[in-house]
């Protein structure tokens, strides 16, 4: 198995004076569940890219999920049940980073209005929304990161997931990152703002309707011909990659994280180890 | 499985597997979704005026009863009637008291959802009475027997190899030997049929835009100018709107006729903007009907008012939602089985026909958010839809196992603990199985997923084992 944590990572830095203001700030990092149970690579890439931009970086043990499936399905009890754990575990740093604009969107969004009748709760909730980032824009807009001069030959096509687009309007950032990148040419696709048909659960509870989607993003991503596809949760991504690989397409799928790092020589999403 | 679920389900693989409906919806897409953000680049004050269009119906809606009772005095101070119905079948039935009494024969239709919710052709049709829709697509729609797959393009579900074929079969015994194929020819023919309904028809019923409560005027928008020729060519105009239409004044309309056109269709303003308020006056050379009638329909809305649903009776049924719904998309409008689809129908139809036969409408959404992005009136979709949800949790609506499962998953992420030590296991069994492709083919339970798409193999060890096992170093 590969080893992330001694990947040092020389090609991405930040202005003295943004490390000299960084230095005593801690950032909590929220994994999410997917990323820590699927591809542990992506919370490597968030934490050495954090960690390089001159945070402390701290990494709870006590957390599973944001709930947003429990939300999203209607179990309001539940959602808020893990709703208060994850508040109660996160609120004390001085900020939150969640490598998804579906989960930071959930921490930021639907905390607070879980507890829209719960005053004390209410306050926490907000508290905790008010620092929560989702990673791209955590790492332009609050870290500002400097120096990222990694080289990524390849010509690529970045996919907007749709919470962190429509509810948190992150759309500048993750192409603001990725075009300072050596070598590294982005080429739109049609409807790149679209939904992949992932949706959490919808997709194994409307097969049938999630995969006339995913087709759809999968061509218009392949008419760019692009050899990589990048974007910023891991849901949409393992949805377009299984897509891409069931019909034996050749196209790189990697979370956004995971290219800023310059962890692109492993293996993409779905691919095989070259020595497993 | 429910059998509504069921038939549900039926229609969207017939929807999906329809190649002529596939290449209509694609087609149509594009353009409507263009053309908005066109409109709304060309026009800095749009977001504006969204707030201010979406602020006036929260203040309507805060005084409803207020703004119908001026509503209502103005209409017969203007010398028409008003009539109130509380369901859909109440609201068929006054309409069709009025056209029997007045012994109609002919009816000429401008375009109106309410019309369709309430279920209006049917009843007339059984009482005997012609009914023409005069709309250039609700006309294609009639001719097919079918209903609007789209709240403002009723036939955006079929090609034009379609209707050129509907056409001929209808129009051939009337005497057009040609079949026409191109835009322009089907829309002359269409003008041509409709015009001696027009002049035949006894009476002209229309939906309404807006009910202008100031002028006692309701309010039609349209493309084609049908609406002007069904409402003032026969003898009495019926006009059958939802309570939720009503605003103030005349100053509110230039409001919503601003973002309604451009939200709709992209355009900066539709062709029609016309303005009825009532019978005309009883000088022999004026135009307009002798007689003059509103049906303010209820059908489950005052009922809506102080809900957390009472947002939904802001929507001014621009159809933007529709068009912008990635699910809408690819399954079209009849797939949802209601008469409103889209969104925006997903939200609406279980309010008006219960949740028991409609548990799919809002679970087949993957809660994307776009549609309340485009939202001329900020409907918080998404939320209206999860709240459905919440409902049919709480009224168990949903089914027994997956709930079962659901309560598993609850308790584990409740304890992460615990929860890494449960799931070590079957993420360690994934990767053995699919670490030589980079893929698994085939999971038991999960067979969504894995029917059309490999499952991305995970790693060995989830990030938290690997992290606990290494932080030192990283942290060194
Ligand atoms: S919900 Fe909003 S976008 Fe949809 S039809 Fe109504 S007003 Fe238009």
């Amino acid at each position: 198995m590969l080893s992330y944590v001694e990947v040092i990572l020389d090609n991405i830095s930040n202005n003295e004076e943004a490390l000299a203001s960084f230095e005593n700030v801690t950032v909590g990092f929220f994994v999410t569940c997917i990323v820590d149970l699927l591809r542990p690579s992506v919370g490597f890439a968030a934490l050495h890219l954090l960690k390089a931009a001159g945070f402390h970086v701290e990494v709870p043990a006590s957390q599973a999920c944001c709930g947003q499936p429990a939300y999203n399905s209607g179990n309001e009890s539940s959602a808020i049940d893990i709703a208060r754990q994850v508040i109660s575990v996160f609120e004390n740093f001085d900020y939150v980073v969640v490598p998804s604009g579906s989960c930071a969107g959930m921490l930021r969004k639907h905390y607070p209005r879980l507890f829209a009748s719960d005053f004390i709760w209410l306050d926490r909730a907000r508290n905790l929304a008010s620092k929560t980032y989702e990673l791209n824009e955590f790492l332009v807009d609050v870290a500002r990161i400097d120096n990222l001069s990694s080289t990524v030959s390849k010509t690529c096509t970045y996919h907007d997931s749709c919470s962190g687009l429509n509810e948190l309007g992150i759309h500048k950032q993750p192409r603001a990152l990725l075009t300072k990148l050596e070598g590294l040419e982005l080429k739109e696709m049609e409807e790149a703002d679209e939904c992949c048909g992932f949706g959490g659960l919808f997709c194994v509870k409307y097969p049938d309707i999630s995969t006339r989607i995913v087709e759809r993003k999968v061509n218009n991503a392949l008419s760019t011909g692009a050899d990589m596809l990048i974007g910023g949760d891991l849901g949409c991504l393992m949805n377009i990659a299984g897509y891409l690989r069931r019909m034996g397409s050749s196209m790189k799928v990697f979370h956004v994280a995971e290219v800023l790092a310059g962890m692109i020589n492993d293996p993409s999403i779905g691919e095989k180890e070259e020595h497993a | 499985m429910n059998t509504a679920s069921t038939e549900f389900r039926k229609r969207v693989r017939m929807a999906l597997a329809d190649d002529e409906l596939q290449h209509a919806m694609g087609r149509a897409k594009g353009g409507f979704v263009l053309n908005r953000q066109k409109a709304i680049a060309e026009f800095p004050e749009f977001h504006q005026m969204t707030d201010a269009a979406r602020d006036i119906k929260d203040h309507v809606l805060m005084n409803l009863d207020l703004y119908l009772e001026i509503y209502e005095k103005k209409v017969l101070e203007n010398g028409g009637q008003v009539h109130w119905a509380r369901t859909a079948e109440e609201a068929s039935t006054i309409v069709e008291g009025l056209c029997r009494r007045s012994g109609a024969r002919k009816i000429t239709k401008g375009k109106s959802m309410v019309s369709e919710e309430i279920n209006l052709n049917e009843k007339l049709e059984k009482s005997g009475m012609q009914v023409i829709e005069t709309d250039l697509g609700e006309y294609i729609v009639q001719l097919a027997s079918e209903k609007p797959s789209h709240i403002i393009a009723p036939a955006v579900h079929k090609t034009r190899n379609q209707i050129s074929k509907l056409f001929y079969k209808h129009h051939k015994p009337m005497g057009y030997a040609d079949k026409v194929s191109e835009r322009k020819e089907i829309v002359q023919q269409a003008r041509s049929v409709l015009r001696n309904h027009f002049v035949e028809s006894d009476i002209g019923i229309t939906g309404a835009n807006f009910l202008i409560a100031e002028t006692g005027s309701s309010v039609i928008v349209t493309n084609e100018g049908n609406g002007d020729l069904t409402s003032v060519l026969p003898r009495m105009q019926i006009v059958v709107a939802g309570i939720e239409k009503v605003i103030p004044s005349l100053e509110d309309l230039s409001v919503f006729l601003r973002v309604l056109a451009r939200s709709a269709t992209g355009q900066e303003i539709s062709a029609y903007t016309s303005l009825y308020s009532g019978p005309r006056a009883n000088h022999a050379d004026e135009e307009g009907p002798e007689q003059y009638h509103v049906v303010l329909v209820d059908n489950g809305r005052s009922s809506m008012l102080g809900s957390e649903y009472q947002s939904m009776l802001r929507c001014i049924r621009c159809g933007a939602c529709l068009n912008h719904c990635t699910v809408y998309n690819v399954i079209g409008g009849h797939a949802y089985g209601s008469i409103y689809p889209g969104p925006m129908g997903s939200v609406l139809t279980p309010l008006i026909d219960g949740h028991e036969n409609n548990t799919d409408l809002a679970n087949a959404c993957t809660l994307n958010g776009l549609c309340r992005t485009i939202c001329p009136v900020h409907i918080p979709l998404p939320d209206l839809l999860r709240n459905h949800r919440t409902q049919q949790q709480r009224r168990k609506l949903t089914p027994f196992t997956g709930r079962f499962f659901f309560a598993i998953w609850v308790y584990l992420v409740r304890r992460p603990h615990f929860y890494q030590i449960v799931l070590a296991l079957p993420i360690w069994v994934l990767n053995r199985v699919g670490r030589k492709s980079g893929v698994i083919k085939r999971i038991p339970l999960a067979n969504g997923w894995t029917n059309s798409r490999d499952f991305p193999c995970p790693s060995a060890q989830t990030f938290q084992r690997q992290w606990r096992a290494e932080m030192r170093k990283f942290n060194a």
